[in-house]
């Protein structure tokens, strides 16, 4: 990993790590809501 | 290459070309996994039955038992960050986050044995104990780790990771809520297959992140970006040696900005559900109450992100201002609310509140940075979450005290919480005195340019 003298990022690795942790959060964030909405009903 | 030297701080050192965007879900995968523990709460019902199955039998756990979990959890936090916080500097992120993925994840198993041999001091030794300290080490260290690689936007930076501790109850709780759904029989709860599954997760999570997280190069700088050469207000050029900064009045001043802010949140994050009933008999049913819980943790959160990033345009000293003004005012708005029935009030000001409780631990570490330099950061704002475990006993006290208090002598349920409220205020008061008070770090504190302190770093194969 460390053999080179470059590290190049890509878009696709940018992409793939935000999703990772972007996906469950985004799933959470949704399920609050819904639930949050009992509020108002 | 060995994993001990894959771990180490000199593996970690990013090569050009290496994005600073991939630092932030690095920081991710540790804090929404370690964010879990705000929804420990999850567990408490369902292991008062682990015996019963149905209901609480003799021999089960009693919840002022149960309690203690996370109180011991919250307690070693504080003490591992401020007892680790230098090695976590010296050591590296990757070891750190490596370490801390091997304390949570090892926390969970020996709770799940703790459950199976039905033996509460196992789980105290393993959420309380090992989880705590990976808790401590977890939070602390990619958040050094950011600031050092956004050093034009350390608020944001440093809102990113802390957004994400809070985010984390939110994928624990209704994932921890299925996961005891799918393996609970007749016969059995299920609460230990769900730990192990937890800690299996997490453990993968935690260990993704580390693999991904790297420290900038010395000397390097962002694009486009031109460090200030000299110190300008209360930003230092100049880096402080940890424990020095102890010696610093400003550290002990920061210290009660952050406890005082601490306590008057958590102190109502805790009772929400209580309090909007009872201010509010007939208007908030408990299922609405329980919306109402549920869009705090979502304020709570956002106000990690959207507060510290604020304060990289207004700084950190004025937003800490912005904290206790706004906080006094709303503080004394909540009785006169609960007093004409406005229900829409009422939740509007305890959103914001609870914004700022989160925005004061997320904007405390660029604070720190302004004040005390890079170098040290991590370990310095370690010592410093020792004010958060002091809070945590605190607030809770006050609240719970206090309606006791006042319903005992006669004060009816409705207006039992207004003196909390305006004691909470007072406290804002002390922190905007002690905010107001904080200047530039003495000159003296200042490590010289051949100070060898940290210069090599632990485990560095220069």
């Amino acid at each position: 990993m460390q053999t080179t003298n470059t590290e190049e990022t890509t878009t696709l690795q940018l992409v793939l790590a935000w999703g990772f942790v972007g996906i469950p959060l985004a799933w959470g964030v949704i399920q609050t809501l819904i639930n949050s909405m009992k509020l108002f009903q | 290459m060995s994993l001990l030297s894959f771990l180490d701080r000199s593996h970690t050192i990013a090569k050009p070309g290496y994005s600073r965007w991939m630092v932030p879900p690095a920081a991710l995968c540790v804090h929404l996994c370690i964010g879990q523990a705000y929804a420990f709460s999850v567990f408490n019902l369902p292991m008062t039955k682990l015996l019963g199955i149905s209901q609480s039998g003799p021999g089960d756990w009693k919840l002022t038992e149960l309690g203690w979990i996370f109180s011991i959890a919250i307690f070693f936090l504080g003490v591992s960050s401020a007892v680790f916080g230098r090695w976590v500097e010296e050591g590296g992120p990757r070891k750190a986050m490596f370490t801390a993925a091997l304390c949570w994840a090892g926390g969970f198993f020996v709770s799940a044995i703790g459950v199976y041999a039905h033996n509460l001091w196992l789980i105290y030794l393993g959420y309380g104990v090992l989880g705590g300290i990976a808790l401590g080490i977890g939070y602390i260290s990619p958040v050094s780790t950011l600031i050092k690689w956004f050093p034009d936007r350390p608020g944001m930076a440093t809102g990113m990771a802390i957004m994400g501790f809070g985010g984390g109850a939110f994928i624990a709780s209704p994932l921890s809520v299925w996961l005891m759904s799918k393996f609970n029989t007749a016969t059995h709860v299920g609460v230990a297959e769900t730990f192990i599954v937890l800690g299996v997760v997490y453990f993968f999570f935690m260990i993704v992140g580390s693999v991904i997280v790297r420290v900038p190069a010395p000397g390097w700088l962002p694009a486009g970006y031109v460090a200030p050469t000299q110190s300008v207000g209360l930003i230092t050029r100049n880096d402080v040696f940890v424990y020095d900064a102890l010696k610093t009045p400003q550290f002990w001043l920061i210290w009660w900005i952050l406890c005082l802010n601490v306590t008057a949140g958590i102190g109502v994050l805790g009772q929400a559900s209580a309090m909007s009933q009872e201010m509010f008999p007939g208007h908030i049913t408990p299922v609405a109450a329980a919306g109402f819980v549920g869009l705090m943790s979502l304020f709570n959160m956002g106000g990690r992100f959207f507060w510290a990033s604020t304060s990289d345009y207004i700084g950190r000293r004025n937003t800490y201002f912005v904290f206790m003004v706004l906080g006094f005012l709303l503080y004394c708005t909540v009785p006169y609310t609960g007093k004409v029935g406005s229900v829409a009030g009422f939740v509007l000001c305890f959103l914001i509140i609870i914004s700022m409780y989160g925005g004061g631990f997320s904007t405390v570490p660029a604070y720190l940075r302004d004040m005390y330099g890079t170098r040290y950061v991590g370990a310095i704002h370690g010592l410093l979450l020792t004010a958060w475990s002091m809070a945590g006993i605190f607030g809770p006290v006050i609240v719970n005290y206090l309606r006791e208090y006042n319903i005992t002598h006669g004060v009816p349920k409705a207006q039992a919480y207004n003196n909390t409220m305006y004691i909470m205020a007072g406290l804002l008061v002390i922190g905007f005195i002690c905010n107001f008070f904080v200047k530039a770090v003495d000159s003296r504190f200042h490590m010289a340019a051949n100070d060898t302190r940290g210069k090599e770093p632990v485990g560095a194969k220069a």
